[in-house]
């Protein structure tokens, strides 16, 4: 009988576990599609569209008179534009080796078992908790002449010290370089500690059998081991950097005049409180072709990476 | 003179001592190796005669100079590391010269060192290599390459070959004894494997929670343990240790050990093989040691007789290593393990008859684990 029985008991079965598997296969995908078409939309979409305007004659609203490439010819031609680029070029690069220095140097003195080093650890990191903005305001105030360390230091006696970066055009980047230095070291600290944290300790004392001094042995031993967290440091301060904008905002404003414009900034002031959305565009499509510049190699060289490992 | 003397060193971290009162005295051109279970301080010792770890107090001398307080780099040493710790960033040539580099040794004769060492370990197409590029084996080749460069008074290995897989292991084990019979150095190796320390060994020093328990040769440490500990931990597979009970007067000493039956087994004691201390031990409990070697089976068959105590008993277990059998026999309430020729028929529940060759066995004193004959 049961033998009888069994066989459409298990067709049935097979019929229902289909159903089911078939649910089990579509319902993530039905579930993470929403979110995904608007991801696509808003980023990619926003994207084409940017690119789009950008070879438009835009000024207050988006029209669609193709000129081809002459917005990119005005922006290369506007001295605004190279001030931001040339910013950009001198704020990124002090950003990111005074960083990777300091971070550095903040991590080796951290590895040598102090005591108290969760709590360093936690000071250092704390600032990258903090948002640019708030960052930016603290030292608006520090650096400003008239409120900061100027006026702190003419109030102990010294009555020609001068320290006012902020509000000389030619030294304002510098004062952003402070700021953003500030905030981000202790992460990059953080990175190298880790990077740090990952050598095996017989290499130390493999070095310290050969005869090798301290200096030596981080010199040629250690941080050569540390250069896969020098590049994943790199690109992530060349992001910052690139993509500083609530900094300066909170800091200078861009000023004094258009003294610390950043292509980011630039692109704000040109693309929503002048009336110049094409030339705006442009601007963006630039500041992608460096972001992307920066992270292709990076995401090839992650993708190779995996595959090996 | 001793290459290397150490007297009554002890180390404490913080309020744990790892290394209690450890003495020992090391020849030059001898083979001496630290055997002992994870964590009983070897490292910890290693680590202290290379001046890595600062030691809590006592005394170090290479070669009869005084060089407790140098740093590594002042007492002429190499090591060589269970993890290799070859620097990553260098090529095997790199890696091999760095200390000579440091030391400023001229380029000439860096270049020539490098060269003798190559051959001697066979690494010679390997030195442009980084060491991601080599297998287990040759990190471990340039590892050894790296000490030998500098030609050191004394060499120090921590467990060289405990990553490496057991065939291999073999093989660097021939290597390093013959290297060491070539070149005559002074050797302490760090192992926690009883079969590497007695095939390498000069002397052994088996440790155990920071102090040594016995310093020997292989022999005497296989066949003459000084306690309870040693001698199970030397031998695989380990030491049958039997209950029994003394009895006798000396000169006709007996043990006898309850096997279940109404009769005891009675085990007569070599005379050769007294110590004054037994007679103060007659009528107490003993520990019997002996090894599963010690045991072999009375065969009708083989028409010769062997000497030694009959053991009539059962088979449990029957394992076939390919070169002999060991079997687990039934003794009273527990088993002990047997070690018999390939040619044993031993089958498992049968009973089987084995002779028990007393000559070589030993007694120790059950509380407190202490040899007593
Ligand atoms: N730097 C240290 N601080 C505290 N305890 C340690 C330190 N190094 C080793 N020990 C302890 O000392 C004991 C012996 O360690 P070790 O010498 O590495 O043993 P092994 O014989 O396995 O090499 C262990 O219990 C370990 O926890
Ligand atoms: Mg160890």
């Amino acid at each position: 009988m049961s033998q009888t029985d069994s066989p459409p008991r298990r067709g049935a079965n097979a019929g229902r576990h289909s159903l089911s598997g078939t649910l089990e296969r579509v319902l993530p995908r039905l579930v993470v599609a929403p979110s995904f078409a608007v991801a696509l939309f808003f980023v990619y979409g926003y994207m084409i569209w940017t690119f789009v305007l950008s070879l438009t004659g835009s000024r207050m609203l988006p029209q669609y008179d193709f000129v081809g490439f002459e917005q990119y010819a005005r922006l290369f031609a506007n001295e605004r534009w190279n001030v931001a680029a040339t910013n950009l070029v001198i704020f990124g690069g002090l950003f990111i080796v005074i960083c990777l220095i300091l971070g550095l140097v903040l991590a080796i003195l951290l590895d040598q078992r102090i005591r108290q080093e969760g709590v360093l650890r936690t000071i250092y990191l704390y600032p990258m908790a903090l948002s640019l903005i708030v960052t930016g305001v603290v030292w608006r105030w520090i650096l400003n002449p008239g409120l900061g360390i100027q006026s702190l230091v003419r109030g102990w006696g010294f009555e020609d010290f001068t320290f006012d970066w902020l509000v000389d055009p030619d030294m304002a980047i510098y004062a952003l370089v402070i700021a953003a230095v500030w905030q981000a070291s202790g992460f990059v600290m953080a990175l190298f500690l880790a990077g740090l944290r990952s050598i095996d300790d017989s290499l130390f004392k493999a070095a310290a059998l050969d005869g090798a001094s301290l200096p030596r042995v981080y010199w040629r031993i250690v941080i050569p081991c540390l250069r896969p967290v020098v590049f994943s440091a790199v690109m992530i301060l060349a992001h910052i950097a690139i993509k500083s904008f609530d900094l300066v905002m909170a800091l200078t404003g861009g000023g004094p005049g258009y003294a610390t414009d950043l292509p980011a900034t630039f692109m704000y002031a040109h693309t929503f409180t002048r009336g110049q959305i094409g030339l705006g565009s442009a601007s963006a499509i630039m500041m992608l072709c460096g972001v992307l510049a920066i992270l292709v190699p990076y995401l090839y060289s992650e993708l190779r990476g995996s595959k090996h490992g | 003179m001793s290459a290397l003397e150490i007297r009554n060193v002890r180390k404490t971290f913080g309020t744990t001592e790892v290394l209690k009162d450890i003495s020992l005295a090391i020849d030059s051109g001898e083979f001496l190796i630290l055997v002992g279970p994870s964590g009983c301080g070897k490292s910890t010792l290693m680590n202290a005669i290379a001046g890595l770890e600062p030691v809590t107090a006592g005394e170090m001398l290479i070669g009869g100079e005084d060089v407790t307080w140098r740093t590594p780099a002042e007492r002429d040493i190499a090591m060589v590391f269970q993890s290799y710790a070859l620097y990553p960033s260098m090529t095997v040539r790199q890696n091999i010269v760095f200390g000579l580099e440091v030391r400023k040794v001229p380029k000439a004769e860096r270049e020539e060192a490098v060269a003798r060492v190559a051959e001697l370990l066979q690494i010679t197409p390997l030195l442009d290599r980084k060491p991601s590029q080599l297998s287990g084996g040759q990190r471990q080749r340039v590892a050894m390459g790296r000490a030998l460069a500098r030609e050191p008074q004394i060499y120090l290995f921590d467990e060289p070959l405990s990553n490496l897989d057991a065939k291999l292991r073999v093989e660097m084990r021939t290597e390093i004894k013959k290297l060491h019979q070539r070149l005559g150095t002074t050797i302490v190796y760090v192992t926690h494997d009883q079969i590497e320390a007695m095939t390498l060994a000069d002397r052994i020093a088996v440790m155990r929670d920071g102090r040594i328990l016995q310093l020997g040769t292989p022999d005497e440490v296989y066949n003459d343990p000084a306690d309870i500990f040693v001698a199970g931990f030397m031998g695989s597979p380990s030491m049958n240790f039997i209950r029994a009970t003394l009895a006798g007067q000396p000169g006709s000493y007996r043990l006898s050990v309850d096997v279940g039956g109404e009769q005891p087994l009675v085990l007569p004691w070599p005379a050769e093989r007294e110590t004054p201390a037994l007679v103060r031990h007659v009528g107490e409990p003993v520990t019997l040691g002996l090894r599963p070697e010690h045991f072999s089976e009375e065969d009708a068959r083989l028409g010769d007789r062997i000497e030694g105590t009959l053991l009539n008993t059962t088979t449990t277990v029957v394992e076939p290593t390919g070169a002999d059998l060991l079997l687990r026999v039934a003794l009273g309430e527990s088993e002990i393990t047997v070690r018999l020729g390939p040619k044993s028929r031993a089958v498992p529940g049968e009973p089987i008859a084995l002779r028990v060759d007393m000559s070589r066995a030993v007694l120790f004193e059950p509380e407190t684990e202490s040899r007593l004959a």
